[in-house]
């Protein structure tokens, strides 16, 4: 039976709620369950997951449900009040802080407060982000969905106020050493960094505290700032600002490739800032970063490198190697490869990171020519329906990407969909290989590696009942000073038979030289 | 130095809107942080809030503030005194005798609710001017009598709020605005008028109010001169009174006041008596005057250039309606009133219930009844049961009002002054409605009240306040 329970003019938000979503979906009896408001999104996944009752026609965006499939009504009346449970748990929890409904509220608290991190839903992010600024409030903000036009707006207020509009879509930053929203704990130091990305920011900045070198300010654009539209806004506004910085040292700037004009302009600008600056546009044309007399970098761990040896003093030199050397790389990657049985070729990349997703695809794309992905670099390798479709020869999936996220959270906080499809893909007969990630820091998962390990152990022993052998290579972006430990999260992995690179280059060149044995 | 290099320099202090790991995390490494309970504004209506935004508007706020400052400043400044009482149509200006004032914001007879519709056939029957209920319905459908809300004349009233011609009412001064005035005297529980009860028995009550108790008052208020009803509002606060759903305390304050006054009028010993009976033996007696002293603090605010601060709430049983002060006194803005949430009396339900209704709510308007349940710990039963939930609802009307009580203050919170002076803006940027602790009365006349408990203004109310608000100033 189907049955829906609503309740008008209540909100919560729904990270609470899909965390409910999944609690009540164990309970006995229960075959599908949603808890949500009736936004168009849980609206629609109401009708593909079979939940749609006719009362459901009623329910608006600020209204509360619970709909649930389940065996009888006594299952049901037991659904509602876990959900009442889980509901009131959470206020009973936080009773002892206060907190208050508005940034009027807040301020009252803690006036000093300098900093918002903005996640609320993206068609009001924008408002709550130039409520910030005007009251004279930096912004990070991590919601998506926000328009070009409210960016812009945003933007354009945040630098006629000196003010920082981080985002939106960024969720990665540290100032005066706090890690903000998903961010590492990265020893101090003289490398300042404005990134367009945030996994690319945490690979960078984790790779520079292994090395031993810190950072100073670690600041982010969101992905668009840099499009012709943006105009790198937020870029320039954070370069003028470590440009100024007396503790930032060397400059490293990590964005996709971006319009010609823009990149023209920042390239110009960090050239006349003098400090020697360090420019990765992920998969981009190195030539004119060198034409402004700036160091271009190959992937986001040679921007590392290079940020580092200019810290101490050192030429930089091109890093594409092994920290194993290359020798031993390649005579591992054949040992993992003649275990292997005929038929086993693919690669299949499965990324709770977007960044260091497209990274590796762009790393690979000439050995490879066509990579299948949600993300993909060329529109005709588009695999369609990859959330509940099949993957296809190479395929690289990005789970933070939208299909993905559909009514739940960014797989840094949940990787619980990822951690099926590597089980799932290891069903496929011709797969030879599954390259992941593991992302640790403040703002992932408690223990993103405890889950992601369980899942390979599974996926290695059913490739193994039939007979092949399935080779998982990893790749932990974060530091042993972060709350789950770089260590102790690479063990876990290699406890399950995953072979964990210090990089995501290097696991993808890991993968590289595995696919040309299997090739040719 | 840019300010982002000053940014450099300074401890990192985060406010966070959203996923709450996000602020747990900074709690947990030592830092300065604090977690928003952040809804959508105007519950995600994107024009409204659109309209918000531009009220904010750096220059207009200003405006704003400092307007909302005045208005509060007005209202801790009102000086508001019992003087006496007298008769509606000599006293209430604008008064006729075919005219009915009736609670909440205009509404016209084919829209009335049961409860007022009952109230205004027994009103008519009372005045002389129908001789039995049929004859009542068909005078008031007529269009010869005028209807027109308590609020458009000094005037308010609780539940059905009817005012007709010869009620004799109380007169509140507001000394420090010179501003007057007026509500009936109650007439305590069950089936009563107010709640739309209209049979014999009411109408007789009526009559005995009139011409056996009223004289009794107004030759004791004589006597005793004026009293001062700020001062015995805050001392009914100290002793378990909210001064909405709960006027034990305040009633016996008024009767220690004017009891010797009252023995010492020239009225037969017998009438002292009923007369004095009549206010002891009805726990709401004072209601009748927490109201008009709310009234006559609050009118005093309208005109105020940009003050989105709420001057009026009230409800008609169909309706709910505010005014905004800055907006005048002409402009209602209204939306379906509610049903109210509480303890039905034996043998009713929520089945049984109307719409909320009256214009009682002036007191939380003021920053009393609901503002201050948790100076009222005996009706806590109407919130669940729980002190804290009392506690709990007093503290959240700070989110949305200008300021705080000078003279209204609630013991549990430390003698905090209490939320006052409603902000409409506020009310939309938190999806914070105002609280109130109301009586809820039968859904068909000539029953009377079925039970009380707690209800808000439909959102809708400030919403379209909201709107004419940009409309107007920005």
């Amino acid at each position: 039976m189907k049955k829906l329970e609503v309740r008008k003019n209540a909100y919560y938000d729904s990270v609470t709620l899909m965390t409910i979503s999944k609690e009540v979906k164990k309970l006995d009896g229960v075959r599908e369950a949603l808890v949500g408001m009736g936004t168009d999104l849980n609206r629609d996944l109401v009708v593909s997951t079979g939940l749609k009752t006719d009362e459901f026609d009623a329910v608006t965006s600020n209204d509360f449900f619970i709909a649930a499939e389940c065996e009888s009504e006594e299952v049901f009346d037991a659904v509602v009040k876990k959900v009442d449970e889980l509901l009131t748990k959470k206020s009973e929890k936080s009773k002892s802080d206060y907190f208050p409904p508005t940034l009027d509220g807040a301020l009252r608290i803690e006036p000093d407060i300098n900093v918002a991190i903005i996640s609320v839903p993206g068609r009001f992010a924008a408002g709550v982000a130039q409520d910030c600024l005007n009251h004279g409030v930096n912004v990070m903000l991590f919601s998506d969905n926000v328009t070009l036009e409210e960016e812009k707006a945003l933007k354009e207020y945040a630098v006629s106020k000196e003010l920082l509009m981080m985002g939106p879509d960024c969720g990665t930053a540290m100032i005066n050493g706090v890690p903000l929203a998903f961010a590492n704990v990265i020893r101090h130091g003289d490398i300042g960094m404005v990134s367009a990305s945030g996994t690319g920011s945490q690979e960078v900045s984790t790779i520079i505290d292994q090395l031993g070198c810190g950072i100073s300010q670690m600041l982010g654009t969101g992905g668009r700032d840099l499009k012709k539209d943006i105009g790198g806004l937020m870029m320039k506004q954070c370069l003028d600002a470590l440009i100024h910085d007396d503790e930032t040292k060397i400059i490293t700037l990590v964005s996709k490739p971006p319009a010609a004009e823009v990149a023209a302009e920042i390239l110009k600008q960090a050239a006349e800032g003098g400090k020697p600056t360090v420019v990765c546009f992920i998969g981009g044309d190195p030539k004119l970063i060198e034409q402004y007399g700036l160091i271009p970098a190959v992937s986001l761990e040679d921007a590392a490198h290079k940020a580092v040896a200019l810290s101490r003093g050192q030429t930089p030199v091109v890093f594409d190697s092994f920290d194993m050397g290359r020798e031993n790389a390649e005579k591992f990657a054949k040992q993992e490869t003649d275990k292997m049985a005929p038929g086993q070729k693919y690669v299949r990349g499965l990324y709770t990171g977007g960044t260091i997703c497209d990274e590796a695809m762009k790393l690979m794309i000439g050995d490879l020519g066509h990579i299948y992905s949600n993300i993909p670099l060329s529109p005709e390798d588009r695999l369609e329906n990859a959330r509940k479709g099949p993957s296809k020869q190479d395929t690289f999936l990005d789970f933070g990407d939208d299909e993905f996220t559909v009514g739940r959270p960014h797989p840094m906080i949940d990787p619980s969909l990822r951690a099926e499809r590597v089980v799932d893909e290891a069903k496929d007969p011709e797969v030879a290989i599954i390259q992941v990630d593991c992302v640790i820091g403040y703002g992932s998962h408690p223990d993103p590696a405890a889950d992601l390990s369980d899942s390979i152990r599974q996926a290695r022993e059913l490739a193994q009942a039939e007979g092949r052998y399935l080779s998982v290579v990893a790749t932990i972006c974060g530091t042993d000073a972060d709350p789950q430990g770089k260590a102790a999260s690479r063990k876990k992995l290699e406890d399950a038979g995953a072979i964990v690179l210090p990089s995501n280059a290097q696991a993808t060149r890991f993968t590289q030289l595995m696919l040309k044995n299997l090739r040719g | 130095m840019s300010k982002i290099n000053e940014l450099f320099r300074k401890k990192i202090a985060v406010v966070n809107f959203g996923i709450e790991s996000f602020y747990q995390d900074q709690v947990s490494q030592g830092n300065t942080a604090v977690h928003i309970d952040w809804k959508p504004i105007a519950g995600g209506d994107k024009k409204v809030a659109a309209k918000l935004m531009q009220l904010k508007e750096p220059s207009l706020l200003e405006k704003i503030t400092a307007a909302n400052q005045e208005a509060l400043k007005r209202i801790l400044a009102a000086r508001p005194v019992l003087v006496g009482m007298g008769i509606a149509g000599e006293l209430i200006p604008g008064m006729t005798e075919k005219t009915i004032l009736h609670a909440g914001p205009p509404v016209t007879w084919d829209r009335m609710c049961a409860p007022q519709r009952g109230a205004v056939m027994g009103g008519l029957i009372y005045e002389g001017l129908a001789k039995d209920l049929k004859e009542a319905e068909a005078l008031a459908a007529s269009g010869e009598i005028t209807f027109d809300p308590c609020h458009h004349h000094h005037t308010v009233g609780p539940m059905s709020g009817v005012v007709t011609y010869h009620m004799p009412v109380w007169h509140i001064v507001n000394k420090a605005f010179n501003y007057d005035a007026f509500c009936t005297l109650n007439e305590g529980l069950g089936k009563v008028l107010r709640f739309g009860a209209c049979d014999q028995e009411v109408i007789d009550r009526l009559r005995r109010m009139e011409k056996e108790y009223y004289p009794v008052y107004r030759e004791a208020l004589e006597r005793h001169g004026e009293i001062d009803m700020k001062v015995m509002i805050a001392q009914a606060l100290q002793m378990g009174d909210e001064c909405h759903n709960r006027n034990k305390a305040a009633t016996s304050l008024l009767i220690r006041e004017i009891a010797a006054d009252i023995y010492r009028t020239n009225f037969p010993l017998d009438q002292q008596e009923a007369a004095l009976r009549f206010l002891n033996n009805n726990d709401h007696t004072f209601l009748n005057l927490s109201m008009p002293v709310c009234k006559s603090t609050m009118d005093p605010i309208f005109g105020i250039p940009y003050c989105t601060v709420v001057a009026t709430m009230a409800r008609n049983g169909t309706d709910f309606g505010i005014r905004v002060a800055g907006l005048g006194e002409d402009q209602w803005f209204t939306a379906p009133a509610e049903y109210v949430k509480g303890l039905f009396f034996p043998g009713f339900s929520e089945e049984d219930a109307n719409p909320d209704l009256g214009d009682s709510c002036i007191t939380e308007t003021t920053g009393i009844g609901g503002f201050c349940m948790a100076a009222s710990p005996a009706i806590v039963q109407f919130v669940g049961g729980q002190v804290q939930d009392a506690v709990n609802y007093s503290t959240r009307m700070f989110e949305i009002t200008v300021g705080e009580g000078n003279a209204y203050k609630i013991p549990t919170l430390d003698f905090r002054g209490s939320a006052t002076g409603i902000d409409v803006m506020k009310v939309i940027e938190t999806g914070i409605r105002p609280i109130i602790n109301t009586g809820i009365a039968h859904k068909d006349y000539g029953v009377g009240q079925v039970g009380a408990g707690l209800v808000n203004p439909p959102e809708d109310c400030f919403k379209k306040a909201i709107v004419a608000c940009a409309d107007a100033w920005a």
